[in-house]
Parts: C-alpha cells; structure tokens; sequence
C-alpha cells in the first residue's frame, strides 16, 4: 500500500503541534504501535523546531512537511528555505547548539537519529534545509 | 499547556498537563520561574503525570531550572513521565543530573534528602 501527502503552513511556534499530529494523522493508517507514533510525532516536532528556531530565526517563512509510506516504510520530509546550516556536522553532534540563550538543549538531531531508522541533512548556506527520515515499522 | 503550583514544606511543585515543545515551554520556564521565586522555594519537583508528549524544547528547561537551582543549593526531580519521556531523559544524559522517579512521594523523599533512588 502506498500513500503520501504534503502541506505547508507558517513558521509559527503553534504550528508545531499541528505538524506532528497531522503525521500521527496519517501514519495511523498503518497501525503503528503506541511506541512508533510517538517516535514519528517526536521526530516530526524535532524537525518542525529547528525549521523555525534555526531556517527561519523566529522571522517569517513557510515549512513544508511530507510524510509517505510504502506498506511499512515510513518517508519523512520537513523542508524549510531559510538561511540553512554552515556545517551540517557541528550541528549534528549531540548538546551543539547555535542559540544556547533560547536554552535550546542541541539533542534534537540526536533524538531524530534514535527515533527513527534513518536521517540525512541536506543544507546550504542561505540554501534552505531539507530533513529526510526513514523507519520501519515492525511487522505483525 | 496547563500547571500547577503548589509547595511542600521548601519544594516548589509544578504540575504539567499537556505536551512540552518549542510552543509551550516559554510558558513553562517563565511560569516556574516566576513560581519559584514568589514562592521563595528551595527544590522543583516536575510532575510529568498530565504529559503525554515532550520533545528536546523540554530538556532545555530542565537543564535551565537545573543549573538555576544548583546555583543556590537545591535540588530538581521529576516524578511520574511516560517510558518514552524517560527513554529522551535518557538519551540527553538528563537523567544523571535530575532523577526521575515513579510516584511524587518517592520524588519528595529525595528532594527532601532521603531516599537517592
């Protein structure tokens, strides 16, 4: 069974909440454990977070999110066309952060490694960031 | 998001319902804060029993209210999160600096110097 969607909304910390629950939304279909949508929902506020905090720094701008399955694989996507991320690397380690005044804790890449299955980070300066998430669920 | 204040002898209590992101945790870092100094505390203890999602934003309160209340001698627990908050506790090594525990009372205990479990 395949499916998929995507929407776009402001980058708006209220946001947030509405962009894991419309993933939660639409993976249900497939039966996820309790476990696995909290995982997906985790990822998807991660990502969503740094979009807004990060891509757009508070400012104004549209996140994108697409979410799509093929039978238990799941695809995740956020997508932000902000001012991007200089060294994908630095900010990948676990407790980096670039705005330690907002007490952001630097886990969030960390915490979408561990949830899901895999993540990959496309970004350029000024370029706008892409976020790829991939899990399995588990089978029956 | 909605909290609760209360205080046991010098502990600040605050009672979380509802989910912790980017969103809601201004409301709970200034919240606290403004609790815990009208209160004139001296250990928070966070009860998690009303939350059912958290993602990183709440590590960083945490360790925030942490390193506050370190500073002037006191202490910080959380008592009653769900597996999968405890399991990001875990992952962000917050767990060392403030311990999690079951049931307010056993948080309580440790706040109040007993019990280190």
């Amino acid at each position: 069974m395949k499916n998929h969607m995507r929407v776009f909304f402001d980058a708006k910390s209220e946001n947030e909440s509405l962009a894991r629950m419309v993933a939660a939304v639409f993976f249900a279909a497939l039966n996820p454990t309790v476990s696995e949508l909290s995982d997906i929902k985790t990822a998807v506020s991660e990502a969503v977070t740094n979009a807004i905090i990060h891509g757009y720094e508070g400012k104004e701008g549209i996140v994108e999110l697409y979410c799509a399955y093929d039978d238990k694989k799941l695809y995740i996507e956020v997508g932000d066309t902000g001012v991007g991320i200089a060294d994908i690397a630095k900010a990948m380690e676990p407790l980096y952060t670039s705005k330690p005044e907002l007490e952001r804790s630097g886990m969030g890449f960390t915490i979408m490694e561990t949830f899901m299955d895999a993540m990959r980070v496309e970004s350029g300066k000024d370029g706008g960031t892409r976020v790829f998430l991939e899990k399995n669920l588990c089978e029956e | 998001m909605e909290l609760n204040f209360s205080k046991k002898g010098n502990i600040l209590i605050v009672e979380i319902m509802g989910d912790i992101d980017h969103h809601t945790c201004h409301m709970l870092r200034e919240e606290t804060d403004r609790n815990f100094e009208e209160m004139r505390g001296k250990h928070i203890l966070f009860s998690f029993q009303g939350v059912e999602f958290m993602d990183s934003s709440g590590i960083g309160v945490l360790i925030g209210r942490y390193k506050q209340i370190k500073g002037l001698g006191g202490r910080v627990a959380v008592a009653g999160a769900g597996e999968k908050i405890r399991e990001i506790f875990r992952i962000s090594a917050l767990d060392k600096l403030i311990p999690a525990f079951r049931t307010k009372e056993d948080a309580v205990l440790y706040l109040e110097g007993g019990n280190q479990n």
